[in-house]
């Protein structure tokens, strides 16, 4: 279908950006890449009265670029799909991240789709929240007031709902960089490559002769924001690689995921599906081969 | 409620000047103001492919842009790069290969090849199934169109050579 009527503006500042919103209230949107907006507007899902559209910030350093800023990788909300695969130093200092973008959706819209979008919307089967969760990021959002900084893990409140405050926009996240002895392994499972995901898991630890420890488990499609799992975590803590640690790490999860069912698949089928993912998230953590 | 709004955008080399209301996607500003008709709305969700051009020398989705977003710059449809010969090597393959049926995908199709073509020369055949992920063909079943790509890459990676 085609979107509802709109207005449309394109502020060239971010105290623009802050009378437009405030001007418009709930009749508002924010206009990014589009890519998730314009399907929703196309499903006719919300009907704003004007789209603010804010890449014209793009060259605010507060809001774009990715960049190392005290021991910490920053990303800021404007920077696209595409940069966040083709940049050095995600690969380099935050490889979960690097692992994840490519399932992101397709190419032609990882060139339009923005990091800060993704987060923003929270969506529960989206990537980044998950990685975002999983490594313990920051962060940043911005409004008339100032900056102020939640941790990933507080943002997301339930399903599509985040502690973003009317007036506040998503500026930039600070993931942590990998430290030496840890590795990073995301796995996701779509019908389609790229398409959206059925379930996925982003999983961290320190592996020192093959014995687990810092371990995270975070998984997206699995309930209505991203789920750490704190309880297979648990069972993974300071033990060593085995089947019997792995299969204890899956036993703990179906008390702390809580899957939907949707027209392909069952809850129990994607708590299954986790549990594979989990397993061989757990191997390639081991075996290094990530 | 939406007053339109006057764009300046530089389609296949060409300044086009029109008013368009906001809402309107780059699909259909391309289609129904421009005339160039070779893109295809299809899903209108970003689901299939159809719809693909190039912004400023990138691959989107007609369907989730909105024309108003792209004052100002450079937009090449199938057209123009089939004018240019740019991808009269797709092309020919895609022919030779009987890499369509309907025909419906395949601008999109070959915007996203091309894309491929000059992003990963050294792609092998899962590389490509991947990169045309984001493409529906609902007549091929996509081996002929796999086919077609990477004869291409094979025949371009020599041409780069000799």
């Amino acid at each position: 279908m085609k979107a509802p009527a709109f207005d449309y503006a394109k502020p060239a500042s971010l105290a623009a950006a802050f009378d437009l919103l405030e001007r418009h209230g709930d009749e508002a949107k924010l206009l990014a890449g589009g890519q998730t907006l314009m399907a929703t507007l196309n499903m006719r899902l919300s009907q704003p009265g004007i789209l603010v559209d804010i890449t014209g910030l793009s060259g605010d350093k507060s809001l774009s670029g990715i960049r190392l800023e005290d021991g910490k990788l920053v990303i800021g909300a404007l920077t696209k799909h595409r940069e966040i695969e083709r940049s050095p130093l995600v690969a380099e200092h935050v490889p979960l991240l690097a692992q994840a973008v490519p399932h992101v959706a397709h190419i032609a819209i990882r060139n339009s789709g923005t990091f800060g979008g993704s987060i923003a919307f929270a969506d529960p089967a989206a990537e980044y929240p998950v990685c975002a969760v999983a490594l313990d990021a920051t962060l940043v959002l911005v409004s008339r007031k100032g900056e102020r900084k939640v941790p990933a893990r507080q943002f997301f409140k339930a399903l599509y709902e985040t502690d973003l405050k009317p007036g506040e926009l998503v500026a930039r996240a600070e993931f942590p960089i990998q430290a030496p002895g840890y590795r990073s392994v995301f796995l996701e499972l779509a019908r389609r490559h790229g398409d959206y995901a059925i379930t996925g898991v982003a999983a961290h630890a320190k592996v020192v002769g093959g014995v687990l420890s810092d371990v995270r488990l975070a998984y997206l499609g699995m309930g209505g924001i991203p789920m750490l799992a704190r309880r297979a975590m648990a069972e993974l803590e300071g033990k060593p690689y085995s089947a019997d640690t792995v299969s204890a790490a899956q036993g703990a999860l179906a008390g702390e995921l809580d899957p939907t069912a949707d027209l392909y698949s069952t809850a129990a089928t994607k708590l299954h599906l986790a549990r594979v993912l989990t397993g061989r998230a757990l191997a390639a953590l081991a075996g290094g081969t990530a | 409620m939406s007053t339109k709004m006057q764009t300046a955008i530089v389609v296949n080399g060409v300044t086009e000047n029109h008013a368009v209301e906001p809402r309107t996607h780059l699909i259909d500003y391309l289609r129904d103001a421009c005339g160039l008709t070779g893109a295809h709305a299809g899903c209108e969700h970003g689901v299939c492919g159809a719809c693909t051009v190039r912004v400023d020398g990138e691959i989107v989705r007609g369907c989730l842009t909105l024309a108003v977003q792209t004052d100002g710059k450079r937009i090449d449809t199938i057209e123009g790069l089939s004018d240019s010969g740019e991808i009269a090597d797709l092309q020919k393959a895609f022919h030779e290969h009987n890499a369509l049926q309907c025909g419906f995908c395949t601008p999109g199709m070959l915007m996203a090849a091309q894309d491929l073509v000059r992003e990963m020369p050294d792609a092998n055949r899962e590389q490509i199934r991947e990169y045309i992920s984001g493409n529906y063909c609902r007549c091929t079943g996509y081996q002929a169109i796999v086919d077609a790509i990477e004869e291409v890459l094979v025949a371009r990676r020599k041409g780069a050579k000799a």
